[in-house]
């Protein structure tokens, strides 16, 4: 277990080392830079002072010694200034997170508590009324668009009680945050939601049928103890692959929700730094990003020995 | 049938919210205004510094106009932002010497900076040799440096009295310094300072600007105006998505919209969904215009470039884009909100203006055929344009203009970050562009976008006649004659196609009832941000 812990971990370094150097060679192949960007914002096109403002953000370095700066930085927990605020990366970055991670988990949260429990219903009464309104249900989940579905929300609240649950950074208190984060967490959870019900669904039917089943239903089980105790825990282990997937995916389709919502969390701030070419910010976010993928996909790996006492990592 | 009832009666519950509106502010207007209170007015993206003298976009002004105050303004109370309308600031007077060319202003005593320290006439000196470049410490971006040309110097008398000595007469100096572009900066804090933590003298201090969320302006307690501002402060939150915003708005969550965000269709959903708000609609003075690369053959030939100008249907422009709603005109904002725009008769005498549009189009395809195009040789060109809205819609629509005489346009969508270094390039045949003028005033316009060495001049349009016209102008001091000579300018750069200009944009800004003393100016959409009058009648 110790030598294959170290093994991923090495690999974890490499994957990270992989990333960020195509983040940093995409970014400049991009055409258009801060300066160009700042240039059009102020209508000016004086070389001169271009260049001034290049060399001032160093960005008259070649792109080898710019690599260095960024990841030996990186390393001494400099993550360098934003050419934008000219203000700390860090300090810009760090208030967003938490954010972003209220509202993922929240997002994931209601995914999990919706998408499992509807899936194991749909399967448990395969083929009846309540299975079809079910399906039906799951694919317009994975149908609308999360800007379109956030925007209905938005109207819905606007029409009906005459206020809008978008950001605010007044709110504060755990209920007061989890009532603000509710809503956008469900409008972006309901897709997510879909796709867990409908892979529960599949992943139960398919363990339904086993053998096992039969025998534990020939044993005189419940029905309750056969569904969630026998059938459930064994089906669940592609649906936690996706749900890891998911939460890497959630960082990157939030960007909608956080837009329409206004909610000034990692992903739109993200948006906007590629927008402005704010390398230091737009690195370093989405190297964020990468790790809490690479995170998360770790984690998947040793809950497969959790929940499935056969796997075991080693030799 | 029905339909069209429906839509009858909500126009009619339109109009009469509107009047309402308009009705439910006359006697608030007439009452005592009352101190206190938060404004909260959208920001429709997030301004890449506090620092008005670095920005080229009401982004910046908006919501940083009130952290400073001007040596004159325009008074926010009047209809337009005009010669006329320019009242003292932090000058109580000025006057005019040495035949025109020096222009001296009294400064207001015990004005005091955020952090205390005194303003006097140094501050002044300090702010012109920032934006003229001549300090060592430099702005970061520097767009309106060569408005400034023809100052020469900058000479404090004391304390409270400076001097601006002038290359030339330049009574349109005064407009400019009245610009929302044109604030005082403190010497004592640099350029890199004033765009994260500006300290100014205005009404309100900043209180806090978080990137791509919020920005928070508190009262400045100890202003130099007795008695403003009535508010304790403007709260914006940076919204980029204009439907939420408007929702927002709409639940009263905000009081006021982004300045000019509403468009003709957003004002029809606010007049059903917010009966009570207070709509302005109007021109902004941002054009939308033809460029067109004079360097690069085929349109190195001027009678390629007439072509173009002449197949413009700016009728069908304004009905598929504002609904009819924008104006047609000149380089000038067009008359009756412009001050300077050309008379209807001078303006429909240039080539394309007439009303025969298929006249226009003929004489089109004569000159084409002259130099070898015709139905069986048509001439491919890319069109370039931004990738927004704004620009992409009238792009296509301009394709299909040109098809009439000949050119096949195919679109060249360019992202926002690389659009302008493009232009600037030259690396562009044909473009569709906006420009928007902060002023209504000539010098601003010609000097800035048709002088041979303005920095924003994109077509590279190069007159030296034309531009020793721009100078006589300038110094004019008779009004009526000065208007005469810039329609007779305005004239010659269209008939020149120097960048044809298409329409003029109109567009809105709405607030509720509630909200008491703003206002918008009818010809310019960059000076009314103070704040300072504004109250709510809650």
């Amino acid at each position: 277990m110790g030598a294959y812990l170290v093994r991923r971990f090495g690999l974890m370094l490499l994957t990270l080392f992989g990333i960020s150097v195509i983040i940093f060679t995409l970014l400049r192949i991009v055409p258009g830079n801060i300066v160009d960007i700042l240039f059009d914002s102020a209508g000016m096109v004086d070389p001169a002072e271009k260049q001034r403002i290049a060399r001032e953000l160093g960005l008259d370095l070649s792109l080898p010694q710019q690599y260095v700066a960024w990841i030996s930085g990186i390393l001494r927990g400099d993550l360098g200034y934003s050419y934008v605020s000219e203000k700390p990366a860090l300090e810009e970055i760090a208030p967003r997170i938490p954010i972003t991670a209220k509202l993922a988990v929240l997002a994931l949260v209601f995914s999990v508590l919706i998408g499992v429990p509807l899936g194991v219903i749909s399967a448990v009464r395969q083929n009846t009324l309540t299975d079809y309104a079910l399906r039906v249900l799951s694919l317009s989940g994975l149908s609308l668009p999360s800007f379109w579905l956030g925007l209905l929300v938005l109207m819905a609240f606007v029409s009906w009680f005459d206020t809008l649950p978008i950001y605010s950074d007044r709110i504060t208190g755990f209920w007061a945050q989890l009532a603000l984060f509710s809503v956008p967490a469900a409008a972006v959870g309901f897709r997510s939601s879909a796709l867990v019900m409908r892979l529960t669904r599949s992943s139960m039917l398919e363990v339904l049928r086993q053998d096992y089943i039969r025998t534990a239903r020939a044993k005189g089980a419940t029905r309750q103890s056969v569904n969630y105790r026998h059938a459930l825990r064994n089906a669940l282990l592609p649906v936690v692959t996706v749900i890891g997937i998911e939460a890497a995916f959630l960082i990157g389709g939030l960007i909608v929700t956080e837009t329409v919502f206004n909610i000034p969390g990692v992903a739109r701030f993200l948006v906007e730094a590629i927008r402005a070419r704010d390398y230091p910010i737009v690195q370093n976010l989405v190297m964020l990003i990468a790790v809490v993928v690479v995170v998360v996909n770790f984690v998947v790996d040793m809950l497969y020995a959790v929940l499935d006492p056969r796997i075991k990592y080693g030799g | 049938m029905l339909r069209r009832t429906a839509a009858l009666f909500a126009s009619a519950f339109a109009l009469a919210g509107v009047l309402v509106g308009t009705a439910a502010l006359a006697p608030a207007m007439a009452q005592e205004p009352k101190r206190g209170g938060i404004l909260r007015m959208y920001q429709r993206d997030n301004p890449p510094s506090a620092s008005i003298h670095e920005g080229a976009t009401f982004s910046v002004n908006a919501p940083f106009m009130g952290l400073y105050n001007n040596l004159v303004m325009y008074d926010h109370s009047k209809e337009l932002d005009s010669f006329d309308t320019i009242i003292p600031e932090l000058a109580t007077k000025w006057a005019w010497g040495d035949g025109g060319k020096s222009l001296t202003f009294t400064l207001q005593p015990g004005v005091k900076w955020h952090d205390g320290k005194p303003f006097t006439a140094a501050d002044v000196k300090c702010t012109f040799d920032l934006v003229q470049g001549k300090k060592e410490d430099k702005l970061r971006t520097n767009p309106r440096r060569s408005l400034y040309d023809n100052v020469l110097d900058v000479v404090p008398n004391g304390d409270h009295e400076v001097t601006l000595k002038l290359g030339r007469p330049q009574p349109s100096l005064l407009n400019l310094l009245a610009s929302g572009y044109t604030p005082m900066y403190p010497c004592h804090v640099n350029a890199a300072g004033m765009r994260t933590r500006p300290i100014g003298t205005g009404p309100f201090k900043l209180a806090e600007f978080k990137q791509n969320e919020m920005i928070r302006l508190t009262r400045n307690t100890e202003y130099w105006k007795p008695g403003r501002p009535y508010l304790d402060g403007v709260e914006m939150p940076i919204i980029t998505n204009r439907s939420t915003a408007m929702l927002a708005f709409i639940s009263g969550k905000l009081d006021l919209t982004f300045p000019t965000e509403v468009t003709q269709q957003v004002l029809r959903d606010l007049r059903t969904q917010a009966p009570k708000a207070v709509c302005h609609m109007g021109p902004v003075n941002v054009s939308t215009n033809l460029i067109v690369n004079r360097d690069k053959p085929p349109f190195d030939n001027a009678d390629l470039r007439r072509a173009m100008a002449l197949s413009l249907d700016r009728k069908a422009f304004n009905t598929i884009i504002a609904e009819g709603e924008a104006s047609v005109g000149g380089t000038m904002l067009p008359q009756p909100q412009g001050v300077w725009g050309m008379p209807k008769e001078m303006l429909e005498s240039i080539a394309g203006y007439g009303p025969d549009i298929a006249a226009n189009r003929a004489e089109a395809r004569k000159l084409m055929e002259k130099h070898g195009y015709g139905s069986g040789k048509r001439l491919a060109v890319k069109i370039s344009t931004r990738n927004i809205a704004a620009y992409r819609d009238p792009a296509v629509i301009l394709i299909d203009h040109l098809k009439e005489i000949y050119i096949d346009g195919e679109l060249e969508i360019v992202e926002t970050g690389v659009w302008f270094g493009k232009v600037a390039r030259k690396d562009y045949a044909v473009g569709l562009n906006l420009t928007g003028n902060s002023v209504d005033d000539p010098d601003q316009s010609f000097f800035e976008n048709y002088s041979c060495k303005s920095e924003r001049n994109v077509t590279g349009y190069c007159n030296p006649e034309l531009e020793k016209m721009f100078e006589a102008q300038s110094m004019e001091t008779d009004l009526e004659k000065r208007k005469r000579m810039v329609w007779e300018i305005d004239r010659q750069l269209q008939e020149d196609v120097a960048r044809p200009i298409i329409l003029h944009n109109h567009s809105g800004t709405c607030w509720h009832p509630e909200v008491v003393g703003f206002r918008m100016a009818n010809n310019a959409s960059y000076n009314r941000y103070r704040f300072e009058d504004v109250w709510l009648n809650r």
